[in-house]
Parts: C-alpha cells; sequence; structure tokens
C-alpha cells in the first residue's frame, strides 16, 4: 500500500525547449549543396622551361575572347557544338589524319587500349566572363564523361557511375581529361 | 450520481507530452547531420554559374572557400562596386591569396593539407582576368587542387 507511484514529471516545457533548439539549427546552417566541377592546376613552371613541341594533329584549341565569342577549329563556333567536336577529337574514331596520335598502353581490366594523344588547349582572355569561361569547361567535361560512359558500356556493359574505383580508374586512364589552359599572358 | 460527479470535477486529463519532446530531438538529430554550419557571412553577391556536368564537393573539412563577386548593396560604401575577393570573413586581394594558403595548409595536419581543395565561388559576371590571377596564385603556392562552383542545370 505504500507504494504510491511518483507524480509524472510534466515534460512539456521540454518539447518547447527542442523546439527552439531545433529553430536555431535550422537558422544557422544550410543543407550542403555544393557542387561544382573539379581540376587540378598545373605545378608552377621552373624558370628554364620550354615547352615540349606538340604536333598540330594533337592540338584542339579553344578561346574564347572578351566578347565571350568561342573560337575551336579556327572558325568561330556555337557553344552547343563543342562538345561533339571535341568528342570527335578526343575519339577519332575513323582514325583520321588530321585528327590526334594514339599510342597503346596496357591497362588494366581494358588491355591494350589506344590512349588518344590529343590535348585540348583552353586560352581565355582576361575580359572573358567567369560564366562562359565555365561553361566551355562544362560542355569539355561533358564530352569527356560522355566518352567514358561510353567506353564503360562497351567494356563493362555498365554505366560509368556504377563502377567501382578500381574499374574507374582504369576508365580514367583510357581517357584522361586532357585539358591544358594556357599560361595567361601578363 | 455523486460518484459520477466527483470524476467530472477533474476535467479533461493532461494529455501526455513525454513523446512529443523525443519526436523534437529526433528532428533536431536529422537536421543537425544533413547540415553544416555556415562558415561566414558573405559580403559579396555570388550568382554562380549552372552546369549539367557539375559533382558533389566531398569532405567539406578538406575545402577552403575563395569567393569572388560584388560587394553586397550594404557594403558599397566600404569595399566599392567593382568585384571583390573574399576569404573566410575579410574582404582581400589577389596578393593575400599566397597568405591565406599558408594559412589554411597550416590549420590541418600534414596529410590533410595535401588533400586541402580551395573552392572557386564566382559570381558569373566576374571577369576571368581576376580568376587567372587567383589561379596563378594558387598554383605558385602549390595549391593545385582547386573546384569551381557551380548550380546544377536541371534542364537539358
Amino acid at each position: 500500500m505504500g507504494k504510491k507511484s511518483t507524480p509524472g514529471l510534466n515534460t512539456s516545457a521540454m518539447s518547447d525547449i527542442s523546439f527552439l533548439l531545433l529553430a536555431f539549427f535550422l537558422m544557422t546552417s544550410s543543407i550542403n549543396t555544393d557542387m561544382g566541377i573539379a581540376r587540378r592546376l598545373p605545378p608552377p613552371l621552373p624558370p628554364d622551361f620550354t615547352p615540349p613541341e606538340v604536333r598540330e594533329r594533337n592540338i584542339f584549341q579553344v578561346k574564347i575572347n572578351r566578347n565571350d565569342r568561342i573560337l575551336f577549329n579556327k572558325e568561330i563556333g556555337d557553344i552547343s557544338l563543342l562538345k561533339e567536336r571535341a568528342k570527335e577529337f578526343l575519339g577519332n574514331p575513323n582514325d583520321r589524319d588530321d585528327l590526334p596520335q594514339k599510342e597503346n598502353v596496357d591497362i588494366e581490366f581494358l588491355g591494350v587500349y589506344p590512349v588518344s594523344k590529343g590535348v585540348i588547349s583552353l586560352q581565355n582572355d582576361r575580359g572573358t566572363s567567369y560564366e562562359t569561361y565555365f561553361k566551355v569547361q562544362n560542355e569539355l567535361t561533358a564530352a569527356i564523361n560522355e566518352m567514358r560512359d561510353e567506353l564503360s558500356r562497351e567494356k563493362f556493359s555498365r554505366p560509368y557511375k556504377d563502377l567501382d574505383q578500381a574499374h574507374r580508374d582504369a576508365i580514367d586512364r583510357a581517357i584522361p581529361v586532357a585539358i591544358s589552359e594556357a599560361e595567361p599572358k601578363k | 450520481m455523486a460518484r459520477f460527479k466527483q470524476k467530472n470535477d477533474k476535467g479533461t486529463p493532461g494529455l501526455n507530452m513525454g513523446s512529443m519532446s523525443d519526436i523534437i530531438f529526433m528532428l533536431l538529430f536529422f537536421f543537425m547531420v544533413i547540415t553544416t554550419m555556415r562558415e561566414s557571412t558573405l559580403f559579396v553577391k555570388i550568382a554562380p554559374p549552372k552546369g549539367t556536368e557539375v559533382t558533389k564537393l566531398e569532405k567539406k573539412s578538406l575545402v577552403s572557400y575563395i569567393n569572388i563577386g560584388v560587394p553586397m548593396e550594404s557594403y558599397t560604401a566600404k569595399y566599392g562596386t567593382e568585384p571583390r575577393i573574399q576569404l573566410n570573413d575579410q574582404i582581400a586581394d589577389v596578393e593575400d591569396i599566397r597568405q591565406f594558403v599558408e594559412l589554411e595548409k597550416s590549420a590541418r595536419s600534414e596529410e590533410d593539407s595535401k588533400l586541402l581543395t580551395f573552392a572557386i565561388k564566382a559570381d558569373g559576371k566576374v571577369k576571368m582576368g581576376m580568376v587567372s590571377d587567383i589561379k596563378q596564385e594558387l598554383r605558385n603556392s602549390s595549391a593545385l587542387k582547386i573546384f569551381y562552383n557551380a548550380t546544377k542545370d536541371v534542364k537539358k
């Protein structure tokens, strides 16, 4: 009979406190939305550096002028064509003489694969807007990503994004990000 | 009858609020896990360019931000109307990048400082001259991993 249950704690204020905390965190934080394109810069050049000779057929020049006009293949072009041209250049499916040479490299999982020696040379003016520059980078990335995806489907019959890291590395070696940015002119 | 009347005197029984706080706490933890703290208040306006090929930026603890844009209206008197660079909490110049890189590297362990990425968060209208200068400075300070911030373009 002496066992009388203890009176219940009034916990309704607790929910108020946790609501306050919740509101605080909602206001001071932001949902992770950092998206973008990752790139690696080339290391700084030694002072006695001489640029290596590259054959003309191995270079795909993309230039952006101060009015955000884009020049590739020595003619003014529209950005919507850039991706196809870049793919054609890097892939060189018909082994044409005016498109880049290929070098056979032994790659794990892929066997001997002809890796293109082509380099996309990107040059921009100081007056180019960042937006146009980014769009060009985006198109070139799209070209490389599509080629990687096609190769992955062909060799492993799976899309590139479903591959594990080792297979991805193999594809990345077969189709490297061959974008070279010109030294800015002073 | 008398007995029933006595019961009615007590009024409606109080709702049990004990589990409500549990639910709110669950919500709280959910938001704490999926969000990150705002690092610093921005002084510059940034409308990043749009891209279709964007990927997520991994490992937020290994990222330092370089913000470039036109100062907001309330700061134009102080910083002008030309695009400026913001590093952490202050407006800086291109020459300050080197020091900033050193500072960010020394704040992390040696292994981590090799993986440090510098995210360039620039407004679409910023001229490339400024971005190129920053990239050159980063190269000279051997901070080679960079990231161009953008928003995902949903429509193809």
